[in-house]
């Protein structure tokens, strides 16, 4: 087992998960674009992410971003039920993506990095919100397209030891005066 | 003859997908019942009888090897084939799964022909 992996194996990943999905449980075909990395998220975001928890020796997270618009469409073919606003039948159908996208990603990657656990999906819906991770490690981020619309797929991962250690320096400077 | 079937899962979206799906795969269905977890599904079968169980692994409250667990320890229920439908793919859990007595094990994402060929010996 390696003990490391490259922005590029992770974005492959990233891709073939993601591919896999919506082509088995959609039927749609979304059209990848370059990977690249991001060190903060958008600050003003209008739309649907999704967060789920990645641990084991490597730690971080997995999530999933699009518009409400995009969310809905998604929804509506993996459910095959016309869906047009964001209730609580697309934050799961969204939740549940995220689960098999990561969940697949994270088989792969445990082939590198060692066994992991996965959380439970969250997913946030709202408009002009901020979401972040603690730490300082970059997002890899594989954006797809389904028409005009994006969706971007990203993780961040950490060794544990690297990751607790940045929490824990983060949590004493806001405890200490 | 219909099968009366436990879906155990804690995405609404796959349990109506899994159902879809069978479906699909021109499976005869009776009655299916629905559990968000572990928890849930060993309350329903204590009121219902059911041939087949699908069950995820990762959900709250109880998870997919707890309630497999219960399930083989408890002689009213031990003899329902379960096939575990889950993200996971390590050897590890395939191995735990089988070692408990699940009668299949499916990853997701999954297509009909997948699920049929996983029950046809079961059913």
């Amino acid at each position: 087992m390696a003990d490391q992996l490259e922005h590029g194996q992770l974005s492959q990943m990233i891709r073939r998960a993601t591919e896999e999905v919506f082509t088995t449980m959609l039927g749609v075909a979304l059209k990848a674009d370059e990977a690249h990395f991001e060190q903060s998220p958008p600050a003003n975001f209008d739309g649907v992410v999704s967060f789920i928890g990645l641990a084991g020796a490597w730690a971080g997270t997995g999530s999933l971003c699009c518009s409400s618009k995009l969310a809905c469409s998604l929804s509506s073919s993996f459910l095959m039920t016309e869906l047009t606003v964001v209730d609580e039948q697309v934050l799961d159908a969204i939740g549940e993506l995220t689960n098999m996208i990561i969940g697949n990603v994270k088989n792969e990657v445990e082939e590198y990095l060692g066994p992991m656990g996965l959380s439970i999906p969250t997913v946030i819906y709202g408009r002009n919100f901020g979401a972040r991770s603690l730490g300082h490690d970059a997002w890899t981020v594989v954006p797809f397209w389904s028409g005009a619309d994006r969706l971007d797929v990203k993780i961040c991962l950490a060794p544990k030891e690297r990751a607790a250690h940045e929490h824990g320096t983060r949590a004493r400077e806001f405890i200490l005066p | 003859m219909p099968l009366d079937l436990l879906i155990v899962d804690d995405s609404a979206a796959i349990r109506k997908i899994l159902q879809r799906v069978l479906h699909q795969a021109e499976v005869p269905l009776g009655t299916v019942y629905e559990a968000g977890d572990g928890v849930e599904a060993l309350a329903i079968l204590k009121e219902k009888t059911v041939q087949l169980i699908f069950s995820d692994i990762n959900m709250p409250n109880m998870d997919g090897i707890q309630f497999l667990t219960q399930l083989k320890a408890n002689e009213a229920w031990k003899q329902v084939p379960v096939v575990m439908i889950t993200t996971e793919g390590s050897q590890a859990k395939v191995l735990e799964a089988a070692q408990l007595g699940a009668s299949g094990y499916l990853k997701k994402p999954f297509t009909p022909d997948q699920i049929k060929d996983k029950i046809v010996g079961l059913i």
